[in-house]
């Protein structure tokens, strides 16, 4: 992907205040959770997504509110950055009926049809597919909406995946393919999973627009998306973006990371995206210093918010297992 | 079931046919996909042949050999509220969509509290009885069963195909819709216009006051031709065509056993741990009491499925098995 050379646009300011917001909120968020699990406030679990922040606010800043969104169990972000509500993505969470689906879904099945995120899976590569019918729904209602989905550089390992690229690519269908590569599938670095340097090179596979960016750069995800979106409104098909970021908790939340290279972990979390966007925007006189750090607590502040919301709501009652299963029930067993 | 005036003489493709022609005049939502629909090639059994030239292929996709994408693209389209049609061209080859269908389809109404629903049907057929051998010829629909959330559909005639294909397709949730490749040929009275055989209601092919032959698919076929037998030999076997498995007609079940008080459960997947095992259970400990000999059960031999003509006859259910069964069944005395 090549960085665009000319003088920040008009709005630039805005844009850079919006993700850094999307960053925050996100962040703040996987904090929050965290920390709630630790003490033993929360008995769930999350696959964080702190240190990835960048490619959500992106994302979620390039795409238009009715563009659709497929993501996977770690989440929250992407949703997060796409607008989901934070009380519902909580309440989800939690398990309570706040939730976007009260309780019935968790973490890894997060739906928000309102802000475009049709579907979240927990199998590793199973939404690559899914989001190929969202773009097709796209084309056959006249609209020139955009489906993204997100997924790790693990699940490009997977036949779902290649399955899905071919047939986005054969149909030339307005998908975004958004690999956040995090160097590590699950627990096994990329190197011991993949032949290939780079995942955007499986692009070249089925002729589509392939493009490796700095995942930790929020305008350069910015960018790419505002690109790979245009693309496919105009019927130029679909783009595999790699954002190479990486995962700073682990696979699971209480993950010990025993695989992990102390050193690799400390360089990247120098590098952690949130206070080097920070850094750029105060010194682009964009942000000022009192507004960064107004901008952190008012993000920790809207979470607390939503967690008194969510815990104030009731669990959900057994007789949720009646409704919401088939639309209709006669003959389906007790 | 709806009554038209006029009906037509069809064979089960052609039932199938006509249901997909309907659907597709009467709903510019419903689209069909698999592998080699279009014409002139028209489906590998011919059953979706002339589709593609009548209503164009935008509206019947012809797809690469990628079951996962196949199912996966389905799902998609059917979050975003379009009615696809799924061939999965043998029903061996849904193991490589089973994720798709599995994970997401039959959770989505669910996992999303009825924010998304998934009205997929997924049609596919069982090629047993060609001597195609263990990895072409399987009846899998226990399998499906056994996941809440998804529907199970195996006509016997061409008019059920008929009526309940197109019951399956304007279903709001998904369904799998099991053909019978043996039975593609078979001749039967297809009324013409919009036909519906409602889901969950079993239809009594034949009555009789000695013993219930519970069967669905190609059994009942073979039914019929063992209730001809014992007809012969006194025995009137009354023959219960589910026709559904999910929903399942637990009611007119029950009433025909009330009656006879004697059960035989029949089909051509494999015995063990079939859907007879459910049906067989749930008729044991419902008419406990009422039983004048223990439900019997015929279904294809616990082996993979050969290829020659002796093996495979000596795997799968008969005519002269079901009618042993059954006589044994109405003649046994306590």
């Amino acid at each position: 992907m090549t960085t665009s050379t000319k003088a920040a646009p008009p709005g630039a300011e805005e844009v850079g205040r919006e993700l850094y917001t999307k960053m925050t909120l996100a962040a703040a968020c996987d904090e929050r959770l965290r920390q709630g699990i630790a003490r033993g406030e929360f008995a769930v679990t999350i696959w964080p997504s702190r240190g990835q922040e960048a490619i959500a606010a992106g994302l979620g800043a390039a795409l238009r509110k009715d563009d659709r969104l497929v993501t996977t169990y770690r989440g929250l972000h992407d949703m997060i950055c796409k607008g989901v509500p934070l009380k519902e993505l909580i309440g989800e969470v939690l398990g309570r009926t706040a939730g976007a689906s009260r309780g019935k879904g968790g973490t890894m099945h997060i739906t928000c049809p309102e802000v475009g995120v049709m579907l979240t899976t927990g199998i590793v590569g199973a939404g690559v597919p899914v989001a190929v019918g969202l773009a097709l729904a796209a084309r056959q209602e006249g609209s020139d909406r955009v489906a993204a989905v997100c997924f790790g550089d693990g699940a490009t390992n997977t036949g779902s995946f290649h399955e899905g690229m071919n047939l986005a690519s054969t149909w030339q269908l307005p998908v975004i393919f958004v690999c956040q590569n995090n160097l590590f599938a699950e627990m096994t670095p990329i190197a011991e999973t993949m032949h290939i340097d780079k995942v955007a090179d499986r692009a070249l596979a089925h002729a589509m627009p392939g493009y490796r960016i700095d995942g930790n750069d929020p305008e350069a995800v910015y960018q790419a998306v505002s690109e790979a979106s245009e693309r496919g409104r105009s019927g130029g098909g679909p783009t595999l973006l790699e954002c190479v970021t990486f995962r700073f908790k682990g696979h699971y939340m209480g993950d010990p990371q025993r695989y992990m290279p102390p050193e690799q972990l400390s360089a990247a979390e120098a590098a952690d995206p949130i206070p080097r966007y920070r850094h750029r925007l105060i010194g682009a006189g964009v942000l000022t210093a009192d507004e960064a750090v107004e901008l952190e607590q008012w993000s920790s502040r809207l979470v607390q918010e939503a967690i008194d919301e969510v815990l104030a709501s009731p669990g959900p009652d057994p007789s949720e297992l009646e409704v919401d299963f088939f639309a209709d029930m006669k003959g389906i067993p007790a | 079931m709806t009554v038209t005036a006029d009906t037509s003489t069809m064979t089960m493709a052609g039932a199938i046919n006509e249901a997909l022609d309907e659907a597709l005049s009467a709903d510019p939502r419903v689209f069909l996909l698999g592998e080699d629909l279009a014409d002139p090639a028209g489906g590998v059994s011919g059953v979706t042949s002339g589709l593609s030239t009548k209503h164009g292929r935008e509206r019947v996709l012809d797809t690469p050999i990628s079951e996962a994408a196949i199912a996966g693209a389905a799902i998609g389209a059917a979050l975003e509220g379009r009615i696809p049609v799924a061939e999965i061209m043998i029903m061996d080859f849904i193991t490589i969509a089973l994720d798709q269908i599995v994970n997401i389809a039959a959770k989505a109404r669910f996992m999303s509290s009825g924010r998304t629903g998934c009205p997929i049907t997924v049609r596919t057929a069982s090629f047993g009885g060609l001597g195609s051998g263990a990895t072409h010829s399987q009846s899998l629909e226990a399998w499906f069963m056994h996941v809440p959330g998804i529907k199970v559909i195996v006509p016997s005639t061409p008019a059920d195909a008929k009526g309940l294909l197109t019951a399956c397709i304007f279903d709001p949730d998904p369904c799998l819709f099991l053909e019978t490749v043996a039975l593609y040929g078979a001749r039967g009275e297809v009324p013409s216009g919009t036909h519906v055989v409602e889901l969950g209601k079993a239809d009594i092919k034949r009555p009789g006051r000695d013993v219930t032959i519970v069967c669905y698919g190609r059994a009942v076929i073979d039914a019929l031709q063992a209730a001809d037998q014992l007809a012969g030999e006194g025995i009137e076997a009354e023959v219960v065509d589910l026709r559904t498995l999910v929903p399942l007609d637990v009611e007119t079940i029950m009433e025909s056993i009330g009656r006879t008080r004697r059960a035989v459960m029949a089909h051509y997947a494999v015995e063990y741990a079939g859907a007879g095992a459910e049906i067989a259970a749930q008729i044991s400990s419902k008419m406990f009491g009422r039983l004048d000999a223990p439900v019997r059960r015929v279904g294809a031999r616990f082996r993979p499925i050969p290829s020659a003509r002796e093996l495979e006859a000596a795997v799968f259910p008969s005519t002269e098995r079901i009618a042993a069964a059954a006589r044994e069944t109405a003649r046994y005395f306590i």
